[in-house]
């Protein structure tokens, strides 16, 4: 539906010059917003490090060694070994991978479920009572025992993982998308749009959509911060992923019983949380600084 | 069928003559709107307390004719703006009547709504709040020949055309397609604006104070580009507005409103120079004079305009005026003629002229 | 520190305000706006000065830099003095601006709503600003503010002061401002658009207001406005701003009679009327320049049917600010006027 400019010919060195202005524009914010570079640093070289992991792991991250059960840091096992004497180094360069396909996707899922549900509330007068109503009582649970409870019912796996975190995150995009919806239908450009003869949907995608995208963005970064935390609490508590997919939360639970004597098993995983989830919000902080009209369009 | 390429102005705008008075007896006018009438739920939708809400529209009834331009004034919280639209039923109306060549619009199903779209545009107050800030100058003129289908802009490269013609129709650099309304000036701004209302080649324009957000220099502009456009494709403007000096420019006929009534409506020159009705005469009064001196005395209305919630009874300006008498307080006065040269033209709702 | 001003008056006092080649620049990252670029007027007890100028001429900016109410950075004061009954403001510490802001300085500003604070009634707004410069007791501040309440014309002030903003009109609650400001009788009022969001009738009852409290109060006004009408109305003398500078300096009736600037001329021209008949207005051709995209020669000079290449190539000094009228401008020779915009103001006049 979006169209094809019909600039003339004539139009091309403006562009040109509108396209250098806007790229010096936007270097001058990325100098000025410090958190948002050091966060997205750390989550490429997570990232990085994930995708790498089958080139850099040391060791097959299941493959047991019953003589070296909770070996200290060594040369040969750089973060040690857990109590089933797998390769720590190995196991969470893999790991990284679950947080991080979670994250990703339960952002991705949240957030356009958010958008269908709280553009059909702001928009679709009928659609609106019924589907808060259904956001209010999914918020009334608390999003961890919401989580498990579908777990409790479904078989473990990644994508099951995924639902029962996604699920607890909708009802939060749903209010925001919502209240965005409820502002921008009083904008005066929609309603010239509407004056203009312009259908709804069309309205939605290229005058509503458009002007949410930023607090969206932002509002993904949080949720997918949370869904990595939430998806290492409940592998923590053994509801989370099946054991054959390694997690910083499997191997913290793994490595709990054993911290008086093998403290690297839980830290090792810990520290590698924490970053991961300490860059996205810093992303997700610097996103909004940096993305916020009112602070941008200064003098 | 592409429109040819044409100067940004044409010279000869000056004052036209009014066709409406040469159209055949039996044809309808090309707007009219009867006892048109709005009420906005305050307090909830329980409306608890005050039942109807704030009469914003109480009653409003005017013609508006081919070539036209008919101008709304009055204060703030008069109803102008939600008449003008009310009328396109970008407010939908509680009561009324608004009929567009003939055809009843209100109660009309979405669907045939929107095909009545093509002939009936809007400018608005805000150049920058109606404009999308994330589309192109291109884009946002393009958006309503999108919407409907038309041999004069079918296909890319008639559609290019015919977005070149438009914007040096409004006096607009082709250069200007590709930027953001960002990157434009206020003035600017509202050429886009009109652009975009002039792409349907519609026959009515709700003009929503379009020019009293622009600095003066800039205003005399957009004004004079309003009335060649007038001149050159016939348009008619329902022209919603404060600024009395603007009105008297641009109308054929003026109607005061004061809330949610037409107090006054006549030919535009006779309303200037031979106001009736109390609350216009102090409206004419109050406006400012640029000439030192001018003003010598000054009849202002007692105190600030009450609450549309709780409207006076009676002629709804008698608390603020100075000649208020006891039917004033008691009984509502009709929109009736005034006099008999203006052949019913020229209405007034007051008691006290007769 | 009270340095005597060579311009002081016959009684040896310096004037109320006297604004002197003043600078306000402000450091964007896209370069150097300078929004003020040398712009002096001076403003006696009991008079009131008109400034005129289109969105974006500075008038605003010079009236904020007089109180040092801009952010620094990134405004700066590039140059310039700024003199208030002898004292250079530019040269005061925070701490003495706080006792002259809302003091002997006060400023009201063009939306009431935004200015006056929605929790508190404005009784107790009014009485707080009257015990921040004053030492007097509560009971005192209140009967202060229910005083200034009155003196703007309010009726039964003792139940409004209890008032909170919002259950006021937008003619009250710009009555409300000034009883504000003026609550702690200042010498100086700067006046910023104060009627531009007010109906016509309310306009002309604030406006009267104005001239009324001024005759009581003495204060100087200082008024900024884009409106003409406004200015005929209320004003003594203008200054006619435009690009961040000082284009024409006179007495109002001066101005009206023999505009000298060809900008000044095209303002009058361009301005709808409501004595004349309808048809085409004058237009003043292109647009104001932005602040950043200012060249050399005059400013006006794209715009203007005069302009010369000197014009375009040097920028005019203000001239003749002995005589009462001044003129920054090489073509404004009293020789060169053309009646042609004069005619439709003079025609005005019953």
């Amino acid at each position: 539906m979006t169209m094809t400019s019909p600039a003339p010919a004539s139009a091309a060195p403006a562009a040109t010059e509108r396209h250098a202005r806007r790229s010096a524009r936007r270097r001058r914010w990325m100098r000025k917003h410090p958190p948002l570079i050091l966060g997205a640093v750390l989550l490429v070289l997570v990232a990085g490090l994930s995708l790498a992991a089958p080139w850099i792991a040391t060791h097959d991250p299941q493959a047991l060694d019953p003589l070296a059960r909770l070996a200290p840091p060594s040369a040969a096992h750089p973060f040690g070994t857990d109590a089933l004497g797998r390769d720590l180094f190995s196991r969470v360069m893999w790991g990284g991978r679950a947080s991080l396909v979670v994250g990703l996707t339960v952002a991705v899922l949240a957030t356009s479920a958010g958008v269908l549900l709280g553009l059909a509330a702001g928009f679709v007068r009928r659609a609106d009572g019924l589907v808060m109503r259904l956001m209010d009582g999914l918020m009334a649970i608390p999003d961890i025992l919401l989580a498990i409870a579908l777990m409790a019912v479904t078989r473990a796996s990644l994508t099951t993982v995924i639902v029962a975190i996604t699920v607890p995150q909708v009802p939060r995009v749903v209010r925001l998308v919502r209240s965005l919806a409820l502002s921008l239908r009083e904008q005066q450009y929609v309603e010239a749009a509407r004056a203009l003869g312009t259908r709804l949907p069309v309205i939605l995608w290229r005058h509503v959509l458009p002007n949410m995208v930023t607090p969206l963005v932002v509002q993904a970064t949080f949720i997918a911060a949370t869904a990595m935390l939430t998806e290492a609490l409940l592998s923590f508590l053994g509801v989370g992923l099946p054991p054959q997919i390694p997690s910083w939360g499997t191997m913290m639970a793994d490595g709990r019983n054993f911290v008086a004597v093998a403290f690297h098993a839980v830290l090792f995983p810990g520290l590698f949380l924490a970053a991961t989830v300490l860059s996205v919000n810093l992303v997700g902080d610097g996103l909004r600084d940096a993305l916020d009209p009112r602070l941008s369009r200064q003098l | 069928m592409i429109p040819p390429m044409i100067a940004p102005t044409s010279p000869q705008a000056e004052p036209q003559p009014n066709p409406r008075r040469t159209a055949t007896p039996s044809a309808p006018p090309l707007l009219e709107v009867s006892d048109l009438t709005k009420h906005f739920l305050v307090g909830g939708k329980a409306g608890r307390g005050r039942a109807g809400g704030v009469k914003a529209v109480d009653g409003v009834s005017f013609a508006l004719d081919r070539g036209e331009t008919l101008s709304l004034v009055g204060e703030s919280g008069c109803g102008k703006t939600t008449t003008g639209k009310s009328v396109l039923r970008l407010i939908e109306p509680t009561a009324g009547s608004v009929r567009l060549e003939g055809e009843e619009l209100l109660g009309l199903a979405p669907s045939r709504m929107r095909s009545h779209r093509r002939d009936m545009q809007i400018i608005f107050q805000d150049p920058y709040a109606s404009l999308n800030p994330r589309l192109s100058a291109a884009e946002i003129v393009a958006e309503p020949m999108r919407n409907f289908a038309d041999p004069a802009w079918r296909g890319p490269g008639a559609l290019r055309d015919r977005l070149a013609w438009l914007f040096a129709k409004v006096g607009l650099r082709p250069e200007a397609m590709a930027k953001l309304p960002g990157e434009f000036s206020g003035g600017q701004r509202q050429r886009l604006g009109i652009a975009r209302a002039l792409a349907l080649k519609p026959k009515l324009i709700v003009c929503d104070e379009p020019v009293s957000a622009l600095d003066v220099s800039v205003q005399a502009q957009v004004v004079n580009l309003l009335m060649d456009l007038q001149a050159e494709f016939g348009l008619s403007y329902l022209f919603v507005a404060h600024d009395l000096a603007v009105v008297r420019h641009i109308s054929h006929r003026v109607a005061v409103m004061y809330l949610g009534r037409i107090v006054e409506i006549a030919e535009c020159e006779r309303l200037f120079t031979d106001p009736q009705h109390p609350y216009t005469r102090m409206l004419l009064s109050a406006a400012p004079i640029p000439a030192p001196g001018a003003r010598t005395t000054r009849v202002l209305p007692i105190g600030d305009p009450p609450s549309a919630l709780n409207p006076p009874a009676g002629c709804r300006f008698h608390p603020r005026c100075p000649m208020a008498r006891p039917i004033c307080r008691e009984t509502a006065p009709p929109l009736i003629p005034h006099g008999s040269a203006t052949g019913g033209a020229h209405r007034v709702a007051c008691h006290l002229v007769s | 520190m009270t340095v005597p001003s060579p311009q002081a008056d016959q009684a040896g006092r310096p004037p109320l305000l006297d604004i002197r080649d003043l600078r306000t620049h402000f450091d964007t990252p896209d370069g150097t706006v300078r929004s003020v670029d040398g712009v002096s007027y001076r403003l006696e007890a009991r008079e009131t000065l008109g400034i005129v100028g289109e969105s974006g001429c500075g008038k605003s900016v010079t009236a904020l830099s007089v109180l040092r109410l801009l952010p620094t950075p990134p405004a700066r004061f590039a140059g310039g003095e700024i003199r208030f009954q002898g004292t250079d403001l530019l040269g005061l510490s925070e701490r003495e601006m706080r006792r002259i802001r809302g003091n002997r300085i006060s400023m009201i500003f063009q939306e009431p709503m935004t200015s006056l604070n929605p929790v508190l009634t404005v009784g107790r707004q009014i009485a707080e600003a009257v015990t921040l410069h004053q030492k007097i007791g509560r009971r005192q501040a209140w009967q202060r503010a229910v005083e200034m309440l009155r003196l703007v014309q309010i009726a039964d002030p003792e139940r409004r002061a209890g008032e909170y903003p919002h259950q006021m009109s937008g003619g009250m609650r710009q009555r409300v401002m000034i009883a504000l400001a003026l609550a702690c009788h200042p010498d100086l009022l700067i006046a910023d658009e104060p009627t531009t969001a007010l109906d016509v009738t309310i306009q002309a009852q604030i406006l009267e207001l104005l001239r009324d409290l001024q005759a009581k109060l003495g204060m100087g006004i200082v008024m900024i406005t884009h409106d003409l009408g406004v200015v005929a109305e209320c004003c003594d003398r203008v200054v006619v701003m435009y690009a961040g500078r000082k284009v024409e300096e006179a007495s109002v009736a001066d101005l009206f009679e023999r505009p000298l600037h060809p900008y000044t001329r095209a303002l009058m021209a361009s301005m709808p009327s409501l004595q004349g008949r309808g048809g085409r207005l004058a237009e003043i051709p292109g647009m104001v320049p932005a602040p950043q995209e200012l060249g050399t020669g005059c400013a006006f000079a794209p715009r203007c049917p005069l302009a010369t290449e000197r014009c375009r190539r040097e920028t005019p000094d203000f001239t003749g600010a002995a005589t009462g009228h001044g003129v920054a401008c090489f073509e404004a020779a009293p020789a060169r006027h053309q009646p042609v915009v004069l005619h439709r103001h003079a025609g005005a006049r019953p």
